[in-house]
């Protein structure tokens, strides 16, 4: 490719909203997945209690059981989320800009 | 507060058993030699006719870019899930209870950030290693030299607790000895790898996947269909037998600052792997890479909340006092509650299927390691990036060869070392060394060679040298009464520092190219036009 063809490119609005757009989403979900696990690790440091008392009078089941594989399950769940809006909002529009530029 | 209980040494452990109960606890069972050896024979068929497919230079490190992100997704998992997964986190579930959980959840949580700020412009930008992600825009020999360091360290430490741990583990599980162990092991991942590249070490990997999933879901229904398939009755039986201390959190996490630290260093460590970087070239473009890093996600994580249960499962239905005479840190729970379940022909299987864990987990290593000595030393450092596909496949089947016989003779020199330090350190290394510089060069336009190199460097020196200087190896090996650095894990520190001394130093150079290219960058990064 050369630098003209570059050049268009690069300052093609659609282009800089996709780019935008992509880094915006991608800190969303790395901040999402930081929180949940930073949450849980506080969690463990400051509120041992909490997480060992049952879920319901007399049950064996503590309340960390639900909330450990509750994490297990959040952080694949977001790794589906982001695929979800990649495919519905990434691809097309990568799609739609190689079009446009014949690539 | 309760002081920590488990140090890094203790939770790296879990992949050696002891070797006081020298008894193996298969022993040439019939079952387990037959799997053995059917499990041995379809993989050799593999490599046989992938070897056929393993000419250029893309199809040996990179599969031909032919495998889909389903594939990838189990292929990548069968890489991360290591016996020391499997049978340690069981163990340790077995032995401390929710803590293992804990443990599990850590090894996690990198993948998604692997997904959010890694894998497309890693498959968009690089060839065949993560290096040439770092080197795309900077000047690629001093990137190369540093990049390759950094790879080699985490492979070589990595390969010689799987060497060390496995040879230990077949010798109990199966009786044979553990030299034999150690060379069976290392003859068949140097044979995949050298004859059959990427393309038989993913099906390698994929195999494994799909037969540890597997028997650790059978294992998981058994055990709950012993319950009356309801977890409540099982946690029941487990505050019954063990005491409730089990179903809480213990004392794994009690230092916020160290937990942080733990944290850090397997989150982000995961993310600098370059056995798992590596798979993201065997798939045809960035959408499959994504997609592969959903289905492993999927796959590890219902894996590990698998090996929970399989852990319950033990303390009640084995017995805590059997477990414990067995292997140090419960390593055998997961064998043992196999025996329990299914007599000797289901333990047969799950035997099988912990060695098969173990080749696919070296394979990857291996190959790894190879490329980044042969792609990113040899031709990025000695050709200046220009060489033939076919010197630089002759050289990295050179490279398989040497790495797989220093893994051979390290795993036997390590025999009776302290080797539990080893996934810890390679864990900070990936963490400090190779993930920030990786980050920066995708995201950051004013990243320079020179901070590129200084943030490398930072990082090893500091996650190796603060490492000595913690309490796994200053007091636990060395027996210093005292540790001089009061932290676990030093990723805190390595991996903040070698951000910082990578701005810093970027900041105070300038490289008008390397800015210029980080816009020319974005087209191959975001729309993956130009993209291998």
């Amino acid at each position: 490719m050369n630098r003209d063809e570059l050049k268009k490119i690069l300052t093609d609005p659609d282009f800089q909203s996709l780019v935008k757009k992509v880094t915006t989403v991608s800190l969303i979900f790395t901040a999402a997945i930081l929180i949940v696990y930073y949450a849980f690790i506080l969690l463990l440091a400051y509120g041992k209690e909490f997480l060992g008392q049952p879920i319901s009078e007399g049950s064996a089941t503590t309340v960390g059981i639900p909330i450990g594989i509750g994490v297990i399950i959040a952080a694949w769940v977001l790794t589906g989320l982001y695929v979800y809006w990649a495919n519905k909002n990434y691809d097309p529009m990568v799609k739609q800009l190689r079009e446009k530029f014949r690539r | 507060m309760k002081k920590i209980i488990y140090t890094w040494a203790g939770l790296l452990t879990i992949s050696l058993p002891s070797l006081a109960g020298n008894e193996a606890i298969v022993g040439m069972n019939p079952v387990a030699v037959a799997f053995f050896l059917f499990f041995i024979a379809a993989t050799l068929g593999i490599t046989y006719w992938a070897a056929k497919r393993s000419r250029t230079a893309t199809e040996f490190y990179a599969a031909g870019r032919s495998i889909s992100g389903f594939q990838n997704g189990l292929a990548l998992a069968g890489d991360y899930m290591s016996a020391a997964s499997f049978l340690g986190i069981a163990g340790m579930v077995a032995t401390k209870g929710y803590d293992g959980l804990i443990y599990s959840i850590g090894f996690l949580v990198g993948w998604p950030v692997i997904m959010f700020l890694i894998a497309e412009p890693l498959r968009n930008l690089g060839k065949y290693t993560f290096a040439d992600v770092v080197a795309y825009r900077l000047q690629l020999k001093p990137i190369k030299i540093l990049a390759a360091l950094g790879s080699v360290a985490v492979v070589i430490l990595y390969l010689i607790a799987q060497m060390v741990g496995s040879g230990k583990l077949i010798q109990l599980v199966f009786g044979i000895p553990y030299e034999l162990a150690v060379v069976i092991i290392g003859a068949l991942m140097i044979t995949y790898v050298l004859f059959g590249g990427m393309l038989a070490t993913t099906w390698v990997q994929i195999i494994k996947a799909v037969l540890l999933l597997g028997g650790a879901t059978i294992m998981t229904i058994w055990t709950l269909a012993k319950f009356g398939f309801s977890p409540e009755s099982l946690f029941q039986s487990v505050k019954e037998t063990a005491g409730e201390k089990w179903l809480k959190p213990g004392g794994l996490v009690s230092n916020p600052i160290d937990a942080i630290s733990l944290g850090l260093a397997l989150m982000f460590g995961t993310a600098g792997l370059p056995h798992i970087l590596m798979r993201f070239y065997t798939v045809p473009d960035a959408k499959e890479a994504r997609k592969s890093v959903f289905f492993a996600t999927g796959f590890i994580g219902y894996f590990y909340i698998l090996t929970f249960v399989i852990g319950f499962g033990a303390v009640v239905l084995v017995g805590l006092e059997k477990i414990t005479s067995i292997g140090k840190g419960g390593n055998m729970a997961a064998p043992l509650l196999a025996q329990a379940l299914g007599g000797d022909a289901f333990l047969g299987f799950i035997a099988a299927v912990a060695f098969a864990t173990i080749l696919a987990v070296v394979a990857g290593l291996t190959l790894a390691g190879a490329s980044a000595l042969s792609h990113d030393l040899y031709v990025g450092v000695f050709r200046k990036g220009e060489s033939s596909e076919e010197q630089e496949v002759k050289i990295t089947r050179v490279a398989v060869l040497i790495l797989g016989i220093t893994a051979i003779v390290l795993g036997i020199a390590f025999k009776n070392q302290n080797i539990a330090f080893m996934v810890g350190l390679a864990f900070a290394i990936a963490a400090s060394t190779n993930f920030p510089a990786l980050l920066m060069s995708i995201v950051w336009k004013r990243f320079t060679t020179a901070g590129a190199v200084a943030s490398m460097a930072t990082g090893l020196f500091l996650s190796v040298v603060l490492i000595i200087l913690s309490k796994t190896i200053w007091v636990d090996i060395l027996g210093n009464p005292e540790p001089v650095f009061p932290y676990k894990n030093p990723a805190i520190v390595s991996m903040t520092l070698a951000f910082v001394v990578g701005i810093v130093v970027s900041l105070m150079t300038r490289e008008p190219e390397a800015e210029e290219k980080f816009e020319e960058m974005k087209v191959r990064k975001y729309l993956g036009i130009g993209a291998e």
